[in-house]
């Protein structure tokens, strides 16, 4: 066990990886002499070279179809999008071609590509460095789409995405790279989700940088007599309905928390599955703690307002037991 | 071959009648598409290579089996040049099984793993990136190897064309940027949506040797590819080639084709490249009216056989939607 930050862990994984495969490189914006936007490929440059790390002119369409041009060429290119809300720009790019080759090519072509990108809010940068679209993504057949919230995620989903022939995008809470824990020696999966503390009240079904406020939430509600599950979704395409399912099955109570806007969201898709799969097992509807529909505002107050807190998700869980509790 | 020998256009009779059957095949084929179009045996979007052939067909030849090409929605013609077989292609064009797509993409989603032919990208300006990726993986993995990637005059309107000319010049890629200008981006003239209407002027700026030329003058266009290739294996880094031309046919089979006169297309098809190859070549002695009949004669049994490869097609069971959407075929 080491204990490192959640920073450290993802820079720990691009190590590992670069050493353990000379076809895997990483391109991105400032990822080389900057040493990464969020400090994550520090010192990168000066061990593997500029060929290897290799800084990006601010072309996130460009660098990002080079990206899988350079897969379907036999690379393993990791290409970092310094935050979700610059690949925008480059999402011609992975939705046109990243997400549709394989099937539109009957098989013959497949894109073993890796995107990174920062997201989420919280650290007053206002409307357009504050977004949370990884529930987007997560609409797209043909990727798959990870939100690692521990230690053990930022570190091992990188060599999992690596592994996988498909494009896999990668999203990493801004508010966790400073997060410190420690590092366990067991392999991750890009397959499951995980039950991050297991209760039997209600299920509490977050990812991410709500990770963590969901389970302080859940300890403010143990102290009230209530005892809640909290799944990490980890993986949000494709979702792993059996723990989502199996869980509300047996505690009969959900609440989602998502950091993206409740319209059209990864929380409202999760919620149409339970009740598609698991209505009569409910004993209340499905409830959700969603950001609010706004553009992210500067002021710390109001982003605090506007994003899921703990004191919301406590009120979120107790509203599924009515008056009971 | 070696880069120096195929750098070099030798025409003798051989390859003037491989190119000149190369556009009759391109030609015919697209004839018959736009008959079976009117059939509803093909359907969705149709668009036609029509007048642009000699692009395609003098390109080709100056590439090797192993270099790459990227396409666009128009790429019936290069798909052919680049030696698809027709009867795949057909196939496709119908949606079939045995199409080489397996019938998922289309007219406009051509792919072919065995001649690395990588679409077929129905989106303006889309596949330049993917060249420059392909091109940079071919540098670090030390492959002496070429992707050629072609796209029409609109795509100089796209961001992407710009990031991806500054990226290749940046990284020395090998890559050779074909321009095919035929003067309007579906129905919106060249001069009415840029402010600079030479093109390789725009390469130019982002430091990468480029040049204008004929595209309706097959010789010219292989030479200008020869030239390009050479230079580029040199490790001399990317090359633009602007091919001007002219589309005779709508933009697909949708197009009324309400901005542009009848004239302008008839003064066009007068330089035609099959026509003017055809007659420069009969007056040069090095092939013969008879010639010119044996290939109409061939091509339209190749023609013929591809129609009927594609009708005996199957169609993908419904139970493989899904499969290839990722690995595995699970969603």
């Amino acid at each position: 066990m080491t204990e490192l930050s959640y920073r450290d862990a993802v820079r720990q994984a691009l190590i590992d990886a670069l050493n353990a495969d000379e076809r895997v490189f990483l391109m991105g914006e400032d990822v080389g002499s900057y040493g990464g936007c969020y400090a994550v490929s520090k010192g990168l440059l000066e061990e593997f070279g500029p060929e290897r790390i290799r800084d990006t002119p601010l072309s996130e369409s460009g660098f990002t179809g080079a990206g899988i041009g350079a897969a379907l060429g036999g690379l393993r290119p990791i290409v970092e999008i310094m935050t979700v809300n610059f690949s925008l720009l480059a999402l011609d790019q992975i939705m046109n071609n990243a997400a549709t080759i394989r099937h539109m090519s009957g098989g013959q072509f497949n894109v073993p590509l890796v995107i990174r990108m920062a997201t989420g809010a919280g650290r007053q940068l206002a409307a357009q460095h504050s977004h949370s679209l990884e529930g987007w993504y997560a609409h797209i057949p043909g990727i798959k789409v990870l939100a690692p919230a521990t230690i053990d995620d930022a570190y091992g989903m990188l060599g999992a995405a690596l592994a996988d022939p498909d494009p896999v995008l990668i999203f990493e809470n801004v508010m966790l790279y400073n997060r410190a824990g420690t590092r366990s020696d067991t392999t991750v999966d890009i397959t499951s989700a995980a039950v991050r503390r297991a209760g039997k009240d209600i299920t509490l079904i977050t990812y991410g940088g709500s990770l963590w406020k969901t389970l302080e939430a859940a300890e403010v509600l143990a102290s009230e007599g209530i005892d809640a599950e909290v799944i990490d979704l980890r993986v949000l395409r494709p979702l792993d309905d059996a723990t989502i399912l199996g869980s509300v099955a047996n505690t009969r109570r959900a609440v989602i928390i998502d950091e993206g806007w409740r319209s059209g969201s990864l929380a409202a898709e999760i919620s149409a599955r339970i009740m598609e799969s698991v209505f009569w097992e409910l004993d209340a509807p499905v409830g959700r703690v969603c950001t609010a529909e706004v553009p992210i505002p500067y002021p710390k107050h109001l982003e605090d307002a506007a994003l899921p807190q703990v004191p919301g998700i406590v009120a979120a869980a107790k509203a599924t037991f009515g008056t009971t509790k | 071959m070696t880069p120096a020998k195929k750098a070099k256009l030798h025409l003798n009779r051989g390859n003037a009648l491989d190119r000149l059957k190369m556009m009759i095949r391109i030609r015919r084929f697209e004839e018959k598409c736009a008959e079976l179009y009117t059939q509803e045996k093909i359907r969705g979007f149709l668009h036609l290579y029509v007048g642009e052939e000699a692009i395609a067909t003098g390109v080709m030849p100056a590439l090797n089996t192993d270099d790459a090409v990227v396409a666009t929605y128009r790429e019936h013609g290069h798909a052919l040049a680049r030696g698809l077989p027709m009867n795949a292609v057909m196939a496709e064009m119908y949606g079939k099984h045995e199409g080489c797509s397996r019938g998922r993409g289309g007219s406009m989603h051509l792919f072919h793993e065995p001649t690395r032919f990588y679409g077929g990208n129905a989106i303006v300006g889309g596949g330049l990136p993917i060249a420059v990726g392909l091109a940079l993986a071919d540098k670090m993995l030390g492959h002496q190897r070429v992707t050629a990637c072609f796209f029409g005059e609109g795509a100089a309107a796209e961001g992407e064309f710009h990031e991806s000319l500054n990226l290749a010049a940046l990284w020395k890629l090998p890559v050779l940027f074909i321009c095919e200008n035929n003067l309007y981006a579906m129905g919106t003239a060249l001069a009415r949506s840029e402010s600079e209407t030479d093109i390789h002027t725009k390469a130019a700026s982002y430091k990468l040797p480029s040049e204008s030329i004929d595209g309706m003058n097959v010789v010219n266009v292989e030479a200008a590819a020869r030239r390009a290739v050479a230079a580029i294996r040199a490790d001399q880094g990317p090359y633009f080639l602007e091919y001007r031309t002219y589309r005779f046919r709508a933009h697909s089979m949708f197009d009324a084709q309400l901005y542009r006169g009848a004239d302008e297309t008839k003064e066009w098809e007068a330089k035609g490249p099959i026509v003017r190859f055809r007659d420069w070549a009969v007056t040069a002695g090095l092939i013969h009216a008879a010639d010119v009949e044996a290939i109409e004669q061939e091509v339209s049994g190749e023609i013929a056989k591809a129609v009927a490869f594609a009708e005996a097609g199957t169609w993908e069971p419904v139970r493989e939607l899904t499969r290839d959407v990722i690995a595995g075929g699970k969603l």
